[in-house]
């Protein structure tokens, strides 16, 4: 009875329109309203379409660096704001006031720090000596870019979940280990990452999901008119692309489809390997 | 970061949405009050549309205009969704890129009859503008402004390098002479700048050379024409070949009309509404002034012209009020207002005049000159299919990574399969 509600707006908002989403992707869409039924043919364009491809590829790679990048920093993050370091909500607030700030403004103030000509990054490298690039506009760049905002973004909330995973393991773990004469880097690798494991899986599902998602952030600091767009648009933002700024309704939930076939498979595929190397208890 | 699932729900749950946003009461007499709202996109002129209002209401006291201000990106996106779900607003500016897809998706309304029983002259606007709004035969759209291009220079810069101010004899040579002696890799001073921005780059040169973005019966793509494609290369030879603009990457980072108003280029394309901008920075209003745009090496100075209307939502509730609004939007004393601020040309004839007086700094009278030049904006039915299909393909023509005549081909190309695609 208490799940109702949650439930309700699950189902009504969450559930429902996924399945409206695969219906719609074998349809063709009028331009307010009205839509017919056209079978495959969103797919067959769908396979044909470099763009497509792009996007997946776009998609992998700040998924892939995500993967790596967020459990390791939110550790090391989590690990420098544990109770008793100095300064610690210091560091607890600035890792995570990203969280709390809104991506446009996230956005923006990365956008000034990138600029090519103007930016801060690029002044501190003229200081050594380094000729930065455009690191937004050069297609060779903007990825990455774009991977360290998100990274840097999503510090603060995994970190929060590593804090209260290092909190829960008994000290007892770590007497016992100290009498067994495990200094502070064994102790680390062999009590408190194990222990760790169920938060780090959780960490990376999660990453690897919303990674799958990233829109915000190319929307904002890259964006159509760039030359990079086509080596940064990710699945999402070309969902929205093509439904809302082409008007291809039926084709945009086709993409939106295989957005929802590949996190269905990659989070299975997590939950399938976890039994390899997550320790419950 | 559950961007990707509200936008899912946003685009796929009309009936929610409707639900949940209303506007306005729900049943409308003549003598009953109303609110009605008008979406627009440009914070800039949002105080003229007041005083719009204003002078509106205190005629009209029945009824209310709240003005909803939502930046260009998300403009049509909302506009779309909301109008779909019948909570759009009443009346709203509408553009020529996506006229004709309103108009013939009927998502704004037909106003012939109501022209007629208001005995709306609409010999009074800008010919060119009032074709464009006019879909089969009926028209949808009254009126707002037009564009008009000009050379902005910087005053400044010309002096020091011993340059002779442009003036209405320039061709493209000129620019191209002028801006090479402009140029200081020292100093950081380029003589041009050449975004990659159509309305504001090939738009205004392709015509000049008797090219085509689209063919006068809007079913094929004008791209892969030698003309065409000469228009475009004048823009990325200042940057491939000339050296005398800054590259793709550094406009794309840094806006090209910024770089003007801080010294950094010495000239550049600008629109009709853009003066106000340069005169709100310091520097662009002691040093910047503007000449007639450079015509074409052949002396032509045709042009793709953009111009606004107010429409009125097929879905809106009060749709004889909004029309009262509509029409008064399209009256001379709202020309009047708006040109007095200086940012936008009435498309109201007679009234460019206060335009080109609102900013004495500045000869404004160059974008009023320019008008008689206007060619319709290229648009299909659904243009959005291929324009920024276009935009996002001639990014390796800038950088210089393909030929822009290689591009063009590509571009003509993906638009004929969009345009084969409107017709069905």
């Amino acid at each position: 009875m208490f799940l109702l509600p949650a439930a309700a707006g699950l189902l009504v908002f969450e559930i429902w329109p996924t399945f409206q989403t695969i219906y719609y992707s074998f349809t063709s869409w009028g331009a307010f309203g009205g839509h017919v039924w056209s079978g495959l043919e969103n797919y067959r364009t769908l396979i044909a379409d470099s763009d497509v491809l792009h996007a997946v590829v776009n998609t992998a790679i700040i998924s892939a660096i995500s993967l790596l990048a967020v459990p390791l920093s939110a550790i090391v993050a989590a690990l420098l704001s544990l109770p008793g370091m100095r300064g610690v909500t210091v560091y607890r607030t600035l890792y995570f006031l990203p969280v709390v700030t809104l991506p446009a403004a996230v956005a923006l103030t990365w956008k000034f720090l990138f600029n090519g000509d103007y930016g801060l990054i690029n002044w501190l490298l003229s200081k050594f000596g380094i000729d930065g690039p455009h690191w937004l506009s050069d297609p060779a760049t903007a990825i990455f870019a774009i991977s360290i905002v998100a990274v840097w973004g999503s510090i603060g909330y995994n970190m929060v979940i590593f804090l209260s995973g290092i909190r829960g393991i008994p000290v007892d773990y770590y007497e016992a280990a100290e009498l067994d004469g495990a200094g502070r880097v064994s102790q680390f690798f062999h009590v408190t990452v194990p222990l760790l494991t169920p938060s780090i899986f959780f960490v990376t599902v999660i990453t690897v999901i919303n990674s799958l998602q990233a829109f915000d952030l190319i929307y904002l600091m890259v964006g159509q008119q760039s030359p990079a767009i086509a080596r940064t648009e990710t699945l999402v933002y070309l969902f929205y692309q093509r439904g809302f700024a082409e008007h291809d309704g039926g084709y945009a939930a086709a993409i939106g489809v295989v957005l929802l076939l590949a996190t269905l498979i990659l989070t299975a595929a997590q939950f399938r390997l976890q039994r390899r190397w997550v320790h419950y208890g | 970061m559950n961007t990707a699932r509200r936008l899912l729900s946003l685009c796929l749950t009309p009936l929610l949405l409707a639900a949940a946003a209303c506007s306005g009461s729900s049943e409308s007499a003549d003598n009953e009050h109303v609110t009605l709202t008008y979406a627009i996109w440009d914070q800039a002129q949002s105080a003229a549309m007041k005083q719009i209002i204003e002078e509106f209401h205190a005629q009209h006291p029945n009824i209310d205009v709240q003005v909803q201000v939502t930046p260009w990106e998300s403009y049509w996106t909302k506009l779309q969704t909301s109008i779909t779900a019948g909570s759009g607003p009443d009346v709203l500016w509408m553009t020529m890129v996506y006229a004709k897809y309103y108009a013939v998706g009927g998502g704004i309304a037909p106003l012939d009859d109501k022209i007629k029983d208001s005995k709306l002259d609409m010999g009074a606007y800008v010919p060119a503008v009032t074709k464009a709004y006019t879909v089969d035969g009926k028209v949808y759209g009254i009126p707002k402004d037009v564009n008009g291009f000009g050379l902005c220079y910087n005053k400044k810069l010309f002096d020091a390098a011993k340059v002779k101010y442009p003036d209405d004899s320039w061709t493209w040579s000129d620019v191209i002479a002028a801006a090479q002696k402009l140029t200081n890799p020292q100093k950081g001073v380029f003589g041009f700048v050449a975004p990659e921005a159509d309305e504001l780059s090939w738009y205004l040169t392709v015509p000049q050379v008797g090219g085509q973005v689209i063919s006068d019966d809007e079913k094929s793509s004008g791209y892969d024409k030698p003309a065409t494609i000469q228009g475009i290369q004048f823009w990325t030879d200042m940057i491939t070949k000339y050296h005398v603009s800054p590259t793709l990457q550094q406009t794309t980072d840094t806006d090209p009309l910024a770089m003007l108003t801080s010294g950094k280029v010495a000239m550049r394309y600008c629109g009709s509404w853009e003066p106000e901008e340069i005169a709100a920075v310091p520097y662009g209003k002691a040093n910047i002034d503007i000449a007639p745009l450079p015509a074409g090496p052949d002396g032509n100075r045709k042009y793709y012209s953009n111009g606004l209307a107010n429409s009125i939502s097929a879905k809106s509730k009060h749709p004889q009020q909004a029309w009262e609004f509509a029409q008064f939007l399209g009256s001379e004393r709202a020309a009047e207002i708006q040109a007095k601020t200086g940012t936008v040309i009435p498309a109201y004839q007679g009234h460019a005049d206060a335009y080109a007086k609102a900013m004495p700094e500045f000869n404004l009278q160059v974008f009023v000159d320019h008008l008689k030049y206007a060619e319709p904006f290229p648009a299909s039915t659904d243009t959005a299919a291929w324009r920024d299909t276009a935009t996002k393909q001639f990014a390796d023509a800038w950088t210089g990574k393909a030929p822009v005549a290689d591009v063009s081909q590509r571009v003509a190309e993906a638009m004929n399969a969009a345009l084969a695609k409107e017709k069905k």
